[in-house]
């Protein structure tokens, strides 16, 4: 597999208090196999938590530049489950 | 995230600290339970107006209220919030029972499901120590006059036919403080109550209100008071980019310094295996650890006799105020930490004004929008040892007082024997009595409440 997904763990202190201080975890709960195929990193606030309407959404986290909200643990590795298939790279 | 309460707590923090930011907390707070359940949005109640009714209290306590004191439902929370920071009292107890959150939970029982094939083997009857179960008709039964609901038929079924049905905030107190009343309400027998904060992570309703002083605190630093930021050596992982980015997102904040608590520590240790060499010197036959506020609690409410082995030296929280006032004598101190309990003990210390826990802190950098990763380290004046910021964790304690102690003279070969309370239970009680016995060969006795020690504290924001 020639590029890394890039994971974003937004770092910022909102998405920190509302989940992305166990996102940080990811790192460490992803098989040892996988860790070739990631990079993860945590980044300062993108600002998206700062709508009033979108704090119930934080946190935030981008994964190949794409932002997802309400980021977690599980909904992060299966989306990275379903890259990795697509990529070809990981036969699961 | 643990769980759908823990996150409504921070993201209604959060909302507050925006709002009083913006200056506008009096005039909007009587919305801000609508604009955090709209009209049309998924209710995680029975409907969006239980909802915001239990936010309504969950503001009253960020507050310093109780629910009791709303008399008047019909009194706006901007009046509250005038009358509340008009105001020097703090709350008497950290926490509170906001009795329209509370579910009132089935009373425990064990329960025989349809899953239950009658066997022949029947090992819930054979492990029954009470003799509670016999099987009717192929079918178990349970005899309640007997059963003292232990669970143990729970673990050895085979096809999972056994239930139990609990209320978790009355399972996890470890001293039988919170109970349902005869309205089937929680409610807390203060004079029992130790502050560890057990049932206000366990209630899967929300329900547990902490009286908060976070509200008192911002108006402090607005009316341009000194307020001095004193952080517990658990902050360190509980905060991304290391304490000294942490320290100057406080300072930023608009507290006037911060200092470390583990700084006051480094003087409990000293001052502790100085206590302790002299007490087992005298003949005593242990002494115990007085640095874990809920600990300390269960010793005097409900095992007095075990007092006499509490180190009567200061918590490092008490230290580290004495630092404060002597650098700041005008200024106000807030002991900053993931504990309850603390919030009771500094009611009692003449060094702390406030208590903040790690959850209100957070709030406070997220709601002033302070980045603390994008801040530059804080430049210690002498950063604490590493013992001493290790008392964040179980044996923490031990390590460094024994490391002192080892080091006096006729203690070189002093054998130690100690017991770990590596977490409050109901078992705990018992264990010390054991300690007590003089067939015991236990000489000290290091008090933990939280698993782990204060890193796995009930505010604390990364478990």
């Amino acid at each position: 597999m020639a590029e890394k997904i890039k994971i974003e763990i937004c770092c910022g202190t909102t998405c920190y208090m509302l989940g992305a201080g166990e996102l940080l975890k990811l790192e460490e709960i992803l098989p040892e196999e996988w860790r070739e195929y990631v990079d993860i990193s945590a980044v300062p606030c993108n600002e998206l938590c700062n709508d009033p309407k979108n704090l119930h959404n934080a946190p935030f986290i981008t994964i190949d530049g794409e932002v997802y909200a309400n980021a977690s643990l599980e909904g992060v590795t299966n989306i990275l489950v379903e890259k990795m298939q697509k990529k070809g790279g990981w036969d699961g | 995230m643990a769980n759908g309460s823990e996150r409504m707590r921070r993201e209604v923090m959060i909302r507050v600290v925006r709002e009083f930011m913006e200056g506008t907390l009096e005039e909007n707070i009587d919305r801000l339970p609508i604009l955090v359940r709209p009209k049309g949005s998924q209710p995680s109640r029975c409907c969006i107006y239980h909802d915001r009714e239990v936010l309504r209290y969950r503001l009253l306590a960020l507050m310093g209220y109780e629910p009791a004191d709303d008399v008047d439902e019909s009194r706006s929370l901007k009046e509250y919030l005038q009358e509340a920071m008009a105001s020097d009292e703090l709350p008497p107890h950290p926490i509170t029972v906001c009795e329209s959150a509370c579910n009132g939970c089935p009373n425990s029982k064990i329960n025989i499901t349809s899953n239950c094939q009658g066997c022949f083997a029947r090992p819930c009857m054979f492990t029954c120590p009470k003799g509670a179960i016999t099987v009717e008709n192929q079918r178990a039964t349970v005899d309640y006059a007997k059963c003292i609901k232990c669970g143990k038929c729970l673990t050895v079924c085979p096809f999972n036919a056994i239930l139990k049905t609990t209320v978790p905030c009355e399972e996890i107190c470890p001293v039988g403080a919170i109970r349902k009343n005869a309205e089937g309400v929680a409610e807390i027998n203060f004079n029992r109550c130790i502050f560890c904060g057990k049932c206000f992570v366990k209630c899967p309703f929300g329900a547990i209100l902490e009286r908060s002083q976070l509200l008192k605190i911002l108006y402090a630093i607005r009316s341009g008071k000194q307020v001095v930021a004193l952080v517990a050596p658990s902050a360190e992982a509980q905060f991304p980019g290391g304490i000294e980015r942490l320290f100057s997102a406080i300072v930023k904040a608009g507290f006037t310094d911060v200092i470390e608590v583990a700084l006051g520590a480094e003087m409990t240790t000293e001052n502790e295996a100085r206590e302790y060499a002299e007490k087992i010197h005298d003949g005593q036959k242990l002494m115990t650890t007085s640095c874990c506020p809920a600990y300390v609690e269960l010793v005097r409410k409900h095992y007095p006799d075990f007092l006499q082995y509490v180190s009567t030296t200061p918590s490092p929280m008490k230290y580290a105020g004495k630092i404060a006032r002597e650098k700041y004598p005008e200024a106000l101190n807030v002991f900053i930490g993931p504990c309850i309990a603390k919030r009771d003990e500094a009611l009692h210390a003449d060094e702390i004004d406030f208590v903040l826990t790690f959850e209100e802190l957070g709030a406070i950098l997220s709601g002033m929008k302070i980045d603390i990763m994008a801040q530059e380290p804080w430049p210690l004046p002498r950063p604490a040892s590493a013992k001493a910021r290790n008392y964040m964790k179980s044996c923490g304690v031990t390590e460094a007082v024994l490391d002192d102690l080892m080091q006096k003279e006729g203690f070189e070969n002093f054998q130690l024997h100690t017991e770990f309370i590596d977490g409050i239970e109901r078992k705990t009680l018992g264990r010390l009595r054991m300690c007590a016995s003089d067939k015991s060969p236990v000489n000290f006795v290091e008090g933990m409440s939280c698993t782990g020690g204060c890193v796995g504290g009930p505010c604390s924001l990364v478990k």
